[in-house]
């Protein structure tokens, strides 16, 4: 593991066409740390902001005020390398599978360390590991064309051409938007994987607060271009008031939790997973039966 | 990067102009190309500029914005500038320098052109800014309705206009997206010579085409789906209507024709 060098965005907030009766400001005064080994979510409702700050974070959108450090350094400082700070932090769009466009799955992948300039044997190794990290099978998917494949495994392919590139951080936009239940399974338990066994920071934009639960480590809840709330998923789901107040839901889990609780059972205000529900009930059905 | 294209370019905000009926705006942009072409001297142009000038102001779209329009068209200018200046065998010399010789003939048609040009783009721009595409179809499709009789097809005219000028911005915004992927994934869209910026452009061009079909075909279905199959008795939400306003902007476009043949039967 590195030494903990961190993301930090300073006092961020972005205005699209500026001066123009198309203006608007689609994040405001967004301050926040993304530290090695988290997995963080940003959540949020559609135009809160959430994609406009992600693109902040390698480069492509440049910040009307405000700076992002990486590693110490300003991203947006005259003569700073974007190229670098893109090595170091990779995208992963919305839908990124309409990004595609070689002949080959292999070729596709090979983009990205292409770009880097890479000698031909770095970017076979890092191509074949990519491929595995998305669970495609080398030899039987490397030649074929990106386009006769299914909507997850093509979206996969397209992951797969972003980990090439080996950032340490991964940014991902909506990961699972439009995919079918296993397809969303699929995705999450590789992001999950190279998490914990690759030692990459992940940062994921999601709508889906059961996703969110299961996976992140940390929460950034975003409204109106702005951070209202930053905090484990514990500390955010115990809010369900004041996620309800901005058209966010919480997990299936924290909602079942509180009608019970209304009920009369004694639970834990903060109980946002099924497995810590289900344990809960068990022992409290336990104590029940020896009472 | 890819925001600067004024031209075919809707700004949505409401006046005068934006209200005029969208047939009356399309007779009056015709017009005022015809004039512009009527004029003989700089005193002409005067009178077009201020016009344009004055339907900006009315139309509450910046002038600068309408300039914009202007910007992918400068090499263009610029060149039929130069050709009209050099490449003219005018008999007045102004001046002789070893193969280049000027003429007052050339100076004047190289001025007419660039500016003739200028308006050209500058009366349309206007005409696309205030009216939105989806009136501009139904402009169109109305001014054209009585050539249907000869078998003109004036609505899927207007309807293939219509989903063009549609899907401009939803490709530009893909453009911008497949744009910010690829760099993302290290691409370089602004360095080095006309062939390598040339390869660069295929990571980009390939999806866009790929999606651009891909919208076709779902808009295809969803038509039909729709049972939609032709100009044919269809009826319309919004009837247009010419409205005193519609006069008065024709009285003024009128008056400026008359004023540009006035001015160039005295010189």
């Amino acid at each position: 593991m590195q030494a903990a060098m961190p993301i930090e965005v300073r006092h961020l907030t972005h205005t699209y066409s500026e001066g123009s009766a198309f203006q608007a400001t689609a994040i405001r005064d967004v301050s926040l740390t993304l530290e090695d080994g988290e997995f963080v979510a940003v959540v949020g409702h559609t135009g809160s902001g959430k994609s406009t700050l992600v693109q902040h974070l390698n480069g492509l959108l440049t910040p009307t005020e405000g700076q992002i450090l990486v590693d110490g350094m300003d991203m947006f400082a005259p003569g700073a390398d974007k190229r670098l700070i893109r090595r170091k932090v990779g995208l992963v769009f919305q839908y990124p599978e309409y990004q595609l466009f070689e002949e080959t799955v292999a070729k596709d992948v090979a983009f990205g360390p292409k770009n880097l300039g890479l000698s031909a044997d770095e970017i076979d190794r890092r191509v074949r590991q990519a491929m595995a990290h998305v669970h495609l099978d080398y030899d039987q998917y490397a030649q074929r064309s990106p386009f006769e494949l299914s909507g997850g495994q093509m979206r996969r392919v397209a992951i797969a051409g972003v980990l090439a590139m080996e950032p340490r951080f991964l940014i991902l936009d909506e990961p699972t938007a439009g995919l079918d239940p296993m397809g969303r399974d699929h995705i999450l338990g590789m992001i999950q994987e190279l998490h914990r066994q690759g030692g990459v920071t992940v940062v994921m934009v999601s709508h889906s607060m059961d996703d969110v639960a299961r996976l992140a480590t940390r929460l950034i809840v975003m409204s109106k271009g702005q951070v209202v709330a930053a905090g484990t998923p514990r500390e955010i789901f115990r809010q369900a008031d004041m996620m309800a107040s901005i058209g966010l839901g919480v997990p299936e889990a924290a909602r079942l939790c509180a009608a019970l609780r209304g009920r009369g059972l004694m639970l834990p205000e903060d109980l946002y997973t099924l497995e810590e529900l289900r344990e809960h009930l068990l022992r409290l059905w336990k104590e029940r039966g020896k009472a | 990067m890819m925001k600067n294209i004024t031209m075919g370019q809707f700004y949505p905000v409401d006046s005068l102009v934006h209200r005029l009926d969208p047939r009356m705006k399309i007779i009056l942009a015709a017009m005022l190309i015809v004039s512009v072409f009527l004029v003989r001297g700089l005193l002409g142009y005067g009178l077009v500029l201020a016009f344009v000038y004055l339907s900006a102001r009315l139309s509450n779209v910046p002038f600068r914005m309408l300039l914009g329009g202007l910007k992918p068209l400068r090499f263009i200018l610029i060149l039929t500038f130069l050709l009209n200046l050099f490449f003219n065998n005018g008999q007045t010399v102004l001046l002789h320098w070893q193969f280049i010789t000027l003429t007052a003939e050339g100076l004047s048609t190289a001025v007419h052109y660039s500016l003739r040009l200028t308006f050209l783009v500058l009366g349309t721009s206007l005409l696309t800014l205030t009216t939105s595409p989806v009136a501009l179809a139904d402009g169109i499709e109305l001014l054209f309705g009585p050539l249907k009789r000869i078998h003109f097809p004036a609505h899927e005219l207007a309807m293939m206009m219509t989903i063009a000028l549609r899907f401009i911005p939803t490709l530009m915004e893909e453009t911008d997206k497949i744009m910010k992927a690829q760099m993302a994934r290290g691409a370089d869209f602004e360095s080095g010579n006309l062939i390598a910026r040339a390869k660069a452009m295929i990571p980009l061009l390939v999806p866009l085409f790929v999606s651009a079909f891909r919208r076709a075909g779902d808009l295809a279905m969803a038509m039909e789906a729709r049972c939609y199959h032709g100009g044919e008795s269809r009826t319309r939400l919004r009837v247009l209507r010419m409205t005193r306003n519609d006069y008065l902007a024709l009285g003024a476009t009128a008056l400026l024709t008359a004023l540009i043949v006035l001015e160039g039967l005295m010189v």
